[in-house]
This record gives C-alpha cells, sequence and structure tokens, in this order.
C-alpha cells in the first residue's frame, strides 16, 4: 500500500541530491580551514615555544623570535580600542535610542555602511594624509592606533546596534512611564540588558584590528625596532613599533635566507591570537545567549 | 479635637520641589546627549574626511598640466620612476583587480550560496550552530595570513599541479579572495532567506514540491534582492582587499591573458610602492589618486548593495 511510486521515488532522490549538494558545498569552505590550520602548525612546529615568543629578531630577523612585533599589536590594538569603543558605542546609541526615521538617520547609516566598505589600503592613504601628515603626529603608534580605530568603528557600530535593538521595547516603554528621562532609561535599563552583546562586538573589533596590516604599514608600523627581551613598556606613544601582521608579511616577502619555519610560527602566533580572541567573543555570547530571560 | 485633615498645599509643593533634579545634573545630561549626537554623525564626518584628505593628496597632480585624466584611465602604461619617459596609467592594474575579482566571485558566489541555502534550509540547529561559527572564524582570519597562505602554499600546489611557472597569479589571488569574501556572502545570503515568510515554504510543499524545487522557483526568486545584496559585498570586499593580493598575485603590470598570468592590482600597486615614493612628488599624489578611484568603485557597490537591501525591505 505504501510502496513508492516512481515519482515519488524520483522526488525523494532529488531531495537526498540536493541536500548532499548544498552539503558538499558548504563542506567545501570548512575544509579548507581545517586544512590551512593544520598545514601551518605542522610546517611552524619546530619553531614553536615560548622563548620564540618572548625572544627578540635576531641575525637581520632570519632568527629569533617576534616579542617587539607581538607587543606592538598589543599596543595598536588597545590604544585603537580605547578609541573606536566609546565613539562606536555611542554612535549606536544614537542610531538605536535617538534617530528618528528621516534623512539624517538615512545619510548615517549609508555612511556606517561605507566606512565599512572602504578598502583598508584607503584607510591608510587616509591615516598618513590626515594624521601622519595634517595632524602632524607623524608616523607614530598614534597615528597607525587612530587610522585602525576609523577602520574598525563600523564593525563596534553594527554588533552594538544589534545588541541594543535586541532589548526589547516593553523595557523602555517601563522605564519611561515611571518618569525617567531618555538617558536615565538608557544607563538603567538599556545598555544594563545589552552589555553581553556590546562586549562580544569590542572583541571582535579586537581581533580585526590585531589582523590588519595595510592601514598601520605607511602610518606607524615599522620594519625592525630594537626592545630589549620580554619587555612590555616597549614603545612610546609617538614613536613607531613593529607589529605581527607587518612582520609576517616582511619575513615572508622582503628579507631573504629567512629559517623557514619562522614566517609559518609567526603566521600561527598571528592566527591563533586572532582565533582565540574570536573563539572568546563566541563563547560570551553563548553564555549570555542562555542565561536571558526574554 | 483639631482638624486631622492634612495640609494638602503644602505637601504637593514639597513633592514638587523633590521631583526637580539639580541644575547640574540636567546640564550633564544634555552635555551627554550632545556628546551621544556628535558621535552619531560622526560617522558622515569620518567619510566625507576620508574622501576629503585622500582628495587632498591628490588633488595637485590632477589639475596640473602634466597629468591626463584619459591617459590615467585607459593608458596601460605605468613607469613612474621612468626619468625620461614617466606614464602614469592604471588600465594594467584595474584589468588586475577585475579579473582577480571576477575569479574570486565565479568561485564564491556559487559556494557561498549553496552553504547559505544548506545552512538556512536543510541543516539541523546544531549542525548550523556549527557551521555558523566556523564560518566567523574563517571570516577572522587576518588577510596578511592569507597572502601567506597563497604565497607559500597554494603558490607550490599551483606549480605542481598546473606547470605554471610562477604561482603567484590571478588563480592564486582569486581563490585566496574567493575563501575571504565567502563567508560574508554567506552571512549575507543566509539573512536574506532567513528573512523570506515561512508561509512561502508551507505553500510550496503543501503543492507537494521537492525541497529542490523549492529552492530554485521560491526561495530564489523570493531572497533575489538580499542574495545580490550579498554577492555586491563580497565583490567590495574582494575589489578593497590589499595584504592577500599583494602577496598573492605577483607583480606583473600586465594586462593579463590568463588565468595563470600574474597581475598587479589597484590595491596592491599602492601598497607596494606608496613607502619608495617621495612625499608630495606627482608619484607620490596619483597613488592617492589610485585610493579615489577605488574609493568611488567600493561606494558605487556598496551602494547598490544598499539599495537591493532596501528593495526587499519595502516588499
Amino acid at each position: 500500500m505504501f510502496a513508492e511510486t516512481p515519482f515519488v521515488r524520483s522526488k525523494r532522490r532529488s531531495e537526498a541530491f540536493a541536500k548532499w549538494l548544498f552539503f558538499a558545498m558548504s563542506a567545501a569552505m570548512v575544509l579548507p580551514l581545517l586544512l590551512i590550520v593544520g598545514y601551518l602548525f605542522v610546517k611552524a612546529a619546530p619553531s614553536l615555544n615560548i622563548n620564540f615568543l618572548l625572544d627578540v629578531p635576531r641575525r637581520g630577523m632570519t632568527q629569533g623570535g617576534i616579542w617587539p612585533a607581538f607587543v606592538g599589536t598589543v599596543y595598536l590594538v588597545f590604544i585603537s580600542l580605547a578609541i573606536s569603543a566609546p565613539v562606536g558605542i555611542l554612535a549606536a546609541v544614537y542610531l538605536n535610542e535617538y534617530a528618528r526615521d528621516n534623512w539624517l538617520n538615512r545619510m548615517i547609516n549609508l555612511a556606517v555602511i561605507n566606512l565599512a566598505g572602504v578598502p583598508s589600503i584607503v584607510h591608510a592613504l587616509f591615516g598618513l594624509g590626515a594624521f601622519v601628515y595634517a595632524a602632524r603626529l607623524g608616523y607614530s603608534i598614534l597615528s597607525a592606533s587612530l587610522t585602525l580605530a576609523i577602520m574598525t568603528l563600523p564593525v563596534i557600530i553594527a554588533s552594538t546596534r544589534e545588541a541594543l535593538a535586541s532589548v526589547p521595547m516593553s523595557f523602555r516603554e517601563a522605564c519611561w512611564n515611571v518618569g525617567a528621562t531618555r538617558w536615565q532609561t538608557i544607563r538603567a535599563v538599556v545598555l544594563p540588558n545589552s552589555i553581553s552583546g556590546i562586549l562580544t562586538g569590542v572583541i571582535l573589533q579586537v581581533s580585526r584590528a590585531a589582523g590588519e596590516t595595510a592601514p598601520i604599514m605607511f602610518t606607524g608600523a615599522v620594519f625592525f625596532k630594537a626592545v630589549q627581551k620580554g619587555e612590555v613598556f616597549a614603545y612610546h606613544l609617538n614613536e613607531q613599533c613593529m607589529a605581527l601582521s607587518m612582520h609576517l608579511y616582511t619575513i615572508s616577502t622582503q628579507v631573504p635566507g629567512v629559517k623557514e619555519s619562522i614566517p609559518f610560527a609567526t603566521a600561527v602566533v598571528l592566527l591563533a591570537s586572532v582565533l582565540l580572541v574570536n573563539a572568546a567573543a563566541i563563547t560570551l555570547r553563548a553564555l549570555m545567549r542562555s542565561r536571558k530571560k526574554w | 479635637m483639631t482638624d486631622p485633615s492634612p495640609q494638602p498645599t503644602a505637601q504637593f509643593s514639597f513633592a514638587v520641589r523633590s521631583a526637580r533634579r539639580p541644575t547640574l545634573y540636567v546640564l550633564a545630561e544634555r552635555s551627554l546627549t550632545a556628546l551621544i549626537y556628535a558621535c552619531g554623525i560622526s560617522a558622515i564626518f569620518f567619510v566625507v574626511g576620508i574622501f576629503l584628505f585622500v582628495f587632498k593628496e591628490a588633488a595637485p597632480v590632477l589639475f596640473s598640466d602634466r597629468f591626463s585624466l584619459s591617459q590615467f584611465l585607459f593608458s596601460e602604461q605605468w613607469y613612474p620612476t621612468s626619468e625620461l619617459n614617466k606614464r602614469y596609467g592604471v588600465l594594467a592594474m584595474t584589468a588586475g583587480t577585475f579579473s582577480v575579482t571576477a575569479l574570486a566571485m565565479m568561485i564564491a558566489v556559487p559556494f557561498g550560496l549553496g552553504a547559505a541555502i544548506f545552512i538556512s534550509e536543510f541543516c539541523g540547529p546544531r549542525l548550523r550552530e556549527t557551521l555558523k561559527i566556523t564560518i566567523e572564524l574563517l571570516a577572522a582570519i587576518p588577510s596578511v595570513v592569507w597572502g601567506f597562505i597563497g604565497l607559500t602554499v597554494m603558490s607550490k600546489l599551483i606549480v605542481q599541479l598546473t606547470g605554471a611557472p610562477v604561482g603567484v597569479n590571478i588563480l592564486n589571488g582569486g581563490i585566496i579572495l574567493a575563501l575571504m569574501s565567502v563567508p560574508i556572502i554567506v552571512s549575507i545570503g543566509e539573512d536574506a532567506l532567513k528573512a523570506v515568510p515561512d508561509s512561502f515554504r508551507e505553500a510550496g510543499l503543501a503543492l507537494g514540491a521537492t525541497r529542490w524545487q523549492l529552492v530554485w522557483r521560491v526561495l530564489l526568486p523570493a531572497a533575489k534582492n538580499g542574495l545580490l545584496a550579498a554577492v555586491l559585498l563580497g565583490v567590495g570586499r574582494a575589489v578593497g582587499e590589499t595584504m592577500a593580493v599583494l602577496m598573492a598575485t605577483g607583480h606583473a603590470v600586465q594586462i593579463p591573458h590568463g588565468i595563470l598570468d600574474s597581475v598587479r592590482t589597484l590595491t596592491a600597486n599602492i601598497a607596494a610602492e606608496l613607502g619608495e615614493a617621495p612625499a608630495g612628488s606627482d608619484h607620490y599624489r596619483v597613488l592617492f589618486l589610485i585610493g579615489i578611484l577605488l574609493f568611488t568603485i567600493t561606494f558605487v557597490v556598496n551602494l547598490a548593495a544598499d539599495m537591493a537591501v532596501r528593495g526587499i525591505r519595502k516588499k
């Protein structure tokens, strides 16, 4: 009675085919990630140890470690974060809590979208023209951080906005009804209920800023800078610094005779730090989502 | 017994006084609100500022008689450091950008949309979460690491498999860019498919359509604007990508004739030469002009993507 007719069979087959085809397409993107990360780790293995991280580059960067570059990246990321996080969060508060649906709001939205789409090398040109020359900051950590901050601003705005928008409207209405002003409502109700989402966005910005090369290449990052092994306060704000991403570019394209595993190990350190930071953000988000009561 | 009733006026005035907030507090809130407005508008300032500052550096050469715009756009001769015969033509680099982007899109669009369809229509919630996280991680890999992968891993593979003389070429850059722009295509494409109401799916299934037919005949037409936006944003990302193409496409300034030719893209050209061009020289200003060209291309692409998204919202 329930035997398959040819029509039903062909229908079932086409269904199965579609499912496997699309699965294969998804797998085709996930597999390279695993293969590449695995390959990088294998090639990097001879150099990967704690001393590689803490040592300074030696013999014209052909041997030794990556400490100055690592510290430089940390400096750049946190200074750019200190600039872009407040501006980005407040901008998102404006867009989500204050802005009405008018032409100004549409212009701002368009600007945010376009800011996110500006090529990184154009950000570099802007940083060079605006911060290095016009603002007379010179080639410095400050110029590079400001460039990075503007580049990562749209990421923070977008993620913060999403977090703010997920707070139900009724929460705000309840607060307004007991006589709170707009800002009191934001401080007492909206921000506490969206802080996890905002933090996630900020953490994701860290990972994006850490990996960028082009914007810092012409504004503050430098090929080589002498730093003591393991020194934490290695740079001043008005100095140039080394950066991991720039260092990887330099030793893999510009410096001849580098020990083979060193660029691989540098890539692994950069990749691992970025992926760890991302994983932290994703975990935080998952944790907060499961605790959410609405 | 005296009158027990309270004095309403006194109580009322007391209540009013306590409800009034200190002047300092009101001022603080006003200034904070002003700050929030300023931050909100800052995005516009930054976009305009980027254009103006880059244009300011490029303007002197753009309006000088040593330079012709038609030569800049339509000549393939790029000899910025020649003593006698300086030429600033970017056609070869524009061709490089377009060939690499086109190849990247030929790979990334089918795979990206296929993955978006799989994630939104075919897989269970657990697999969906796993795939989405993986794609997020894929998006997080820094471009310089992609470039390094192209330079070391991919170039060797290409030389071995195709017998090409050099492994850094359009094919290499195209595959790397495809992997880089797939995440954005997947995530925006999945959003677009999710925005199609479930009643569309139910109606299709009730008519006896297979899910294959459902995807082709119902979902893709219904979500086409959002999917177009996804593709356009992928194009925008591929055109603007710098470090990966700088390291993976080789450095030959030439109009490519095949997929195994080395090319140089607009972005890579700026990154490669900005450090050597003396500040204020014509060469340096022309590099800023290339920046304006790139800014214009990505601006148009992003605007188109935004209009496509707006199209679905209106429906």
